[in-house]
């Protein structure tokens, strides 16, 4: 054991520990420690808000972390990521097709039938967001039995599993370009490389897929409102879990390791013209896709993708469309906490500061007299 | 570790990238090398880039000290110093200067110089000095790569101009090696003179910009100025034209943190806590 320097500061580090421990337990006898599985299932939209943000798909280290953090997104999210930064890089999984997503929602605004059928699953877009006081005193038995009884009454028809891709039958259409098989890039993998602008998309995708989702929305808000000209309609928007293939370490034959839940939204934008004057016009795209249930945040992406692949085509004429904007201020581990940095102590600087402005005041003062 | 947690915290990929960035920088003055920079445990803005030096750098021969606003008693330093005690087994820590081989520091660089076998890592929130005049990253690489300042120094000029006076209080755009301008992190203007054919290896981290840079021992380092209108560093001389003295240690030397005491006096003392120590010490004999 070596020596340690140990002086009276850190005393005042263990009291605030101790001071936000108190404020997770303050129910005292009265209170129940949070359930990790309660926190998973009953949090279900901020648990996957986590997983997203922290950018680690690890369903139980998610929940402590909420738990741990008193439900704060940004320092919940933080730890995840912090953990992360723990853990070599073992493998590289291929390209997913999503196809195969055993889905529990999908929905399109571009088609009123689509292949497959719509099919709403659990989504609040309709709830009339009336409070339901009922539950504010809901006993066990009444919650426990609510499953029962849906369960009970369940169609005896099966749904199938997977479903076809909106995107696929306009493609077939001709609305949209075909997959350019030669354009596609080496998935940029933004936890082993900075970024260096310009970035590929496949780098601006991974930047967005673990951003924080309110800045995200917000910059993908302004491009909706005016400040950019996406204009997109929701090709398809799908919920459901992604089968994870890795190549097996004897036979390197691909074998499923287990599912994460996703959520995805292809965008369809207007048509632009084109470099190439003999080329037929088609629609344009945006994709946006990120663990967990999160449909603002993927939308959000989408049309931010659709942003971006113009900006970097014709320029920025708006912040949504500029790369260096967008992608380096939508991660919630690096904004808050250099807001938060802003609380330590400036006293130097601000000496400094200081030495400027009396320096200043004095000659001014000076040369009015 | 029992609680899984890896020597050093990062895994030894993470500290390979960061020894490597660091040779880079090391050959480069001056340069701002990109590197992919992992989230530790504690704030984006609170040291994470320096962290990662340190992290990457410790051995069990190392003794390390951490200073924040010049004083090891910070709660910041304290944090920092607590992490890498918890993580890295076997390693002293100190709050001397002369027995440290590792110097973390946040805002200053120690009053005493340092030694050809000490590193000082410098903790940094904007490693790009061409911030202040070009928000674009992108635009501000090619500008480093052309050594094109020419907007650094018009705003030196606006400031002379408006103020009769260059504004820049910390932070101060310094010239590496006659080729690469870099943000010395937020030291006072009165440390900055203290890069310039320096003993000791001097490291600059930026973990939430992504970014390692060093003056290197014994490279220039130059303040931006003009001929006519020198760099200058913090005044510390009263109203009858005398030097303030630290109300602890009597230096005259030192760079003074101003404040109010209990009696609304407004009081000196030295910023480096070490070296008020040290300088109350000796006078003590």
């Amino acid at each position: 054991m070596g020596y340690v320097a140990i002086k009276g500061g850190g005393r005042a580090i263990e009291g605030a520990a101790d001071a936000l421990e108190l404020l997770r337990t303050q129910q005292g006898e009265s209170g129940q420690p949070l359930d990790i599985e309660t926190i998973e299932k009953q949090l279900y939209f901020l648990h996957s808000r986590i997983i997203s943000e922290g950018g680690l798909y690890h369903p139980k280290l998610a929940a402590l972390a909420i738990k741990q953090s008193l439900g704060d997104t940004l320092e919940a999210s933080f730890a995840l990521r912090a953990y992360r930064s723990t853990k070599p890089r073992l493998l590289e999984t291929p390209e997913h097709d999503t196809t195969n997503m055993r889905l529990v929602r999908r929905i399109s605004a571009s088609f009123k039938d689509i292949p497959g059928g719509q099919m709403l699953g659990p989504t609040t877009d309709y709830a009339l967001r009336l409070l339901r006081m009922e539950l504010l005193n809901e006993s066990p038995a009444q919650f426990q039995n609510i499953a029962k009884t849906l369960f009970a009454n369940l169609p005896t028809q099966t749904i199938p599993d997977s479903f076809p891709k909106v995107l696929d039958s306009l493609r077939a259409e001709g609305l949209l370009p075909k997959v350019n098989q030669a354009a596609r890039e080496q998935p940029f993998d933004i936890t082993r490389e900075p970024l260096v602008f310009p970035v590929s998309r496949s780098a601006a995708l991974a930047t967005m897929a673990r951003g924080e989702t309110g800045s995200l929305l917000a910059i993908a808000y302004s491009n909706m409102r005016g400040y950019g000209d996406v204009h997109p309609t929701v090709a398809e928007l799908r919920v459901g879990y992604l089968p994870i293939m890795l190549p097996h370490p004897i036979t390197g034959e691909l074998t499923e390791v287990g599912e994460v839940l996703m959520t995805e939204c292809e965008v369809v934008a207007m048509y632009q013209d084109n470099d190439n004057k003999n080329a037929i016009p088609t629609f344009t795209l945006g994709y946006g896709a990120c663990f967990g249930h999160n449909e603002v945040k993927a939308i959000s992406m989408a049309i931010l993708d659709r942003a971006l692949q113009k900006g970097m085509k014709d320029g920025a004429e708006n912040p949504s469309e500029d790369p260096e904007f967008v992608l380096l201020h939508v991660d919630g581990i690096d904004s808050m906490g250099f807001a938060s940095h802003y609380k330590m102590p400036h006293y130097v600087t601000f000496q400094s500061d200081m030495d400027r402005l009396r320096t200043t005041q004095q000659k001014q003062e000076a040369s009015h007299e | 570790m029992s609680n899984g947690i890896n020597f050093a915290f990062l895994d030894e990929y993470a500290k390979r990238e960061i020894r490597r960035s660091v040779i880079k920088a090391i050959c480069i003055p001056g340069y701002q090398v990109p590197y992919s920079s992992r989230e530790m445990p504690m704030g984006r803005g609170f040291g994470t880039g320096g962290l990662q030096l340190t992290l990457a750098l410790i051995g069990a021969n190392d003794s390390l000290k951490v200073i924040d606003q010049g004083s090891d008693d910070s709660v910041n330093a304290v944090n920092l110093r607590k992490f890498v005690e918890m993580t890295c087994p076997g390693i002293d820590t100190t709050t001397r200067l002369q027995e440290a081989t590792l110097i973390q520091s946040r805002h200053r660089i120690p009053e005493n110089s340092l030694r050809a076998d000490q590193i000082l890592v410098l903790q940094v929130p904007y490693p790009d000095a061409l911030v202040i005049v070009e928000p674009s990253e992108d635009k501000r690489k090619i500008m480093h790569s052309e050594a094109d300042y020419s907007r650094l120094l018009v705003k030196l000029y606006e400031d002379i101009v408006k103020f009769d006076e260059i504004t820049i209080s910390h932070r101060y755009p310094t010239r590496i090696n006659g080729h690469y301008i870099i943000d010395p992190s937020p030291i006072p203007r009165y440390d900055v003179p203290k890069l310039h054919n320096s003993n000791a290896l001097i490291l600059f981290g930026a973990g939430r910009e992504k970014k390692i840079y060093a003056v290197p021992p014994h490279c220039s380092a130059e303040p931006l100025a003009f001929d006519d209108v020198p760099f200058r560093v913090e005044n510390f001389t009263d109203s009858h034209g005398e030097r303030r003295a630290c109300k602890q240690c009597g230096s005259r030397e030192s760079f003074l943190d101003e404040f109010i005491d209990e009696q609304g006096e407004r009081v000196y003392q030295c910023s480096d806590s070490d070296y008020c120590e040290q300088q109350q010490e000796l006078a003590r004999g």
